[in-house]
């Protein structure tokens, strides 16, 4: 009885929370471009499958996603568990000793983003694009390897305290640098692969990893230095990828030995 | 009906293959590493049930009706030409998305959490709610505000790099000013806004827009909006914080 009551409470919930684009939809479609639309019928029950769906979705994460974030972390910081690991008591110990941390989220990263289908319709198309010079795995794996190396980095920012801004200024400045030295074509799809990554299962959990953190390590509070995994996790993709654009360009340098003629921008 | 049940039925694998990698690297560490039993990840199979169901019942839906309706009006809108419509629409679809996005709603209830946990706002559900809904408000602003500059710069051909270059160094500089227990979430939020809901239809905005105008390349400039909508929800936020600290 309770478990229906839950369920429909965060089904209303949802229900509120489409509310206003659905309007604002039906309001275009008739004042502006003023046709009724096709199709009402299937319209209306897609706009009920989203309700339910996104109710049911929200009700799922509060036993799930969340919980399996934090229960990680708080197992892979207990004291008994890293006092077998790094054979130091809690008080002794230094970033470097948290590594099953790093490799977990290293693992998460990695294998959440290479599972992701929006970056396999991505790659595939900029596979087409690029006349296979752009590698449909190429792209895939540099994409995951950013995520993968971001959310670890981004735990030991949370392990060690340092500011979050300083991690995110030093990333976009080197954005800047590669974006000046990259071959054009690879500058868009770097950009979009940031966005494309942090999917909506993988977002509540590395959340929930990283506020587990900042409990239960020492020194550390969730308020000041839980959140920022997500920013780390769309920001180290547009790195990985630019990196993969100029190995790639490189590589062809040195295996055919001359000037490619049709990107001049190459030769910076 | 056989039809949308094949379409449903692919959602479903589609979701079940998003949790999947989870499962799997939490199920190794949990065996391996731990040297735990796995009776804990079993006590969550309702949860990922409700999760994969939801999930798959969402994009089954959005593709029913929200694509479909929010793609149509983006092409007749770009087509239109009516400068005044085009930024409207721009700024609804951008607020109107973001509402609905599933991580927004997930990350701002967790940041109320936690700020009420921490003594930052009030410990009473309403005060949570208050919170967690203004946060979304301002992503949600941030985002519609982010599609208008976007539609402007695809029609008034602004350079890209610079904007998003001036725009991240006033979000290094509004970081030095805003409440430091702000700085994460409002960093948070530019990843979490571009996801289902969002990326599709901005995307079919970009495209029909570039692809209305001479000499556009649709690829280039549709994904400049959502580079927009990743940058301004970290500076909005940042600004509602430091805004909220001064009153």
């Amino acid at each position: 009885m309770d478990l229906i009551v839950t369920t429909l409470r965060f089904i209303a919930d949802s229900a509120i929370d489409v509310l206003p684009i659905a309007v604002f939809l039906f309001a275009f479609q008739r004042l502006v471009i003023g046709e009724p639309l096709a199709n009402g019928k299937r319209i209306a029950v897609g706009f009920v499958f989203v309700v339910i769906g996104l109710g049911l979705f929200l009700e799922g994460l509060e036993g799930t996603l969340f919980p399996l974030g934090r229960l990680m972390a708080q197992q892979l910081t207990d004291p008994a568990f890293l006092y077998d690991v790094a054979g130091k008591a809690v008080a002794d110990l230094v970033w470097q000793d948290y590594y099953w941390v790093y490799l977990f989220a290293l693992a998460i990263g990695f294998s959440t983003t290479l599972a992701e289908p929006a970056l396999i319709a991505v790659s595939m198309k900029a596979n087409t694009v690029s006349g296979g010079a752009i590698g449909f795995w190429g792209l895939r794996v540099a994409v995951a390897i950013g995520v993968g190396i971001g959310v670890s980095l981004g735990c030991y920012r949370i392990i060690t305290g340092l500011p979050l801004h300083y991690f995110v200024a030093a990333g976009y400045f080197v954005v800047i640098l590669q974006t000046l030295v990259a071959p054009k074509i690879i500058v868009p799809l770097a950009y979009d692969s940031g966005g494309v990554t942090t999917s909506t299962v993988t977002v509540p959990l590395i959340t929930a990893l990283g506020l587990g953190l900042s409990e239960a390590v020492p020194g550390r509070s969730a308020l000041l230095d839980g959140f920022g995994l997500v920013a780390f996790a769309s920001l180290f993709p547009i790195i990985s990828v630019l990196a993969y654009g100029q190995l790639a360009v490189l590589r062809k340098r040195v295996s055919d030995f001359e000037p490619d003629t049709r990107h001049p921008e190459k030769e910076y | 009906m056989r039809n949308s049940l094949i379409a449903l039925g692919k959602d479903a694998l589609g979701s079940l293959r998003d949790l999947l990698p989870i499962a799997l690297v939490i199920s190794v560490f949990q065996i391996f590493v731990f040297r735990d039993s796995t009776a804990v990840l079993f006590s969550m199979l309702g949860g990922a049930f409700l999760v994969v169901a939801g999930l798959t019942f969402f994009i089954f839906g959005l593709r029913l009706a929200l694509f479909p309706v929010g793609e149509g009006l983006a092409y007749s809108l770009a087509k239109k030409g009516s400068l005044f419509w085009l930024v409207a629409f721009a700024f609804v679809l951008g607020f109107g998305t973001t509402i609905a996005e599933p991580a927004l709603i997930a990350i701002a209830a967790e940041a109320a959490q936690v700020a009420a946990g921490a003594d930052a706002i009030e410990s009473t559900d309403e005060a949570r709610r208050g919170y967690a809904l203004g946060l979304r408000l301002t992503v949600a602003l941030a985002v519609g505000v982010a599609l208008v500059i976007g539609v402007m710069r695809i029609l008034a051909d602004w350079s890209l790099p610079v904007m998003i270059i001036t725009g991240y160094c006033l979000v290094v500089l509004l970081t030095t000013i805003a409440p430091p227990e702000i700085v994460g979430v409002a960093y948070d939020s530019g990843g979490v806004t571009t996801s289902t809901v969002t990326v599709p239809l901005v995307t079919a905005l970009g495209v029909g827009l570039a692809s209305s105008l001479r000499g556009r390349n649709p690829l280039t400039d549709g994904f400049g909006l959502i580079a927009f909508a990743s940058l301004t929800p970290i500076l909005f936020v940042l600004a509602y914080g430091t805004v909220q600290q001064w009153i």
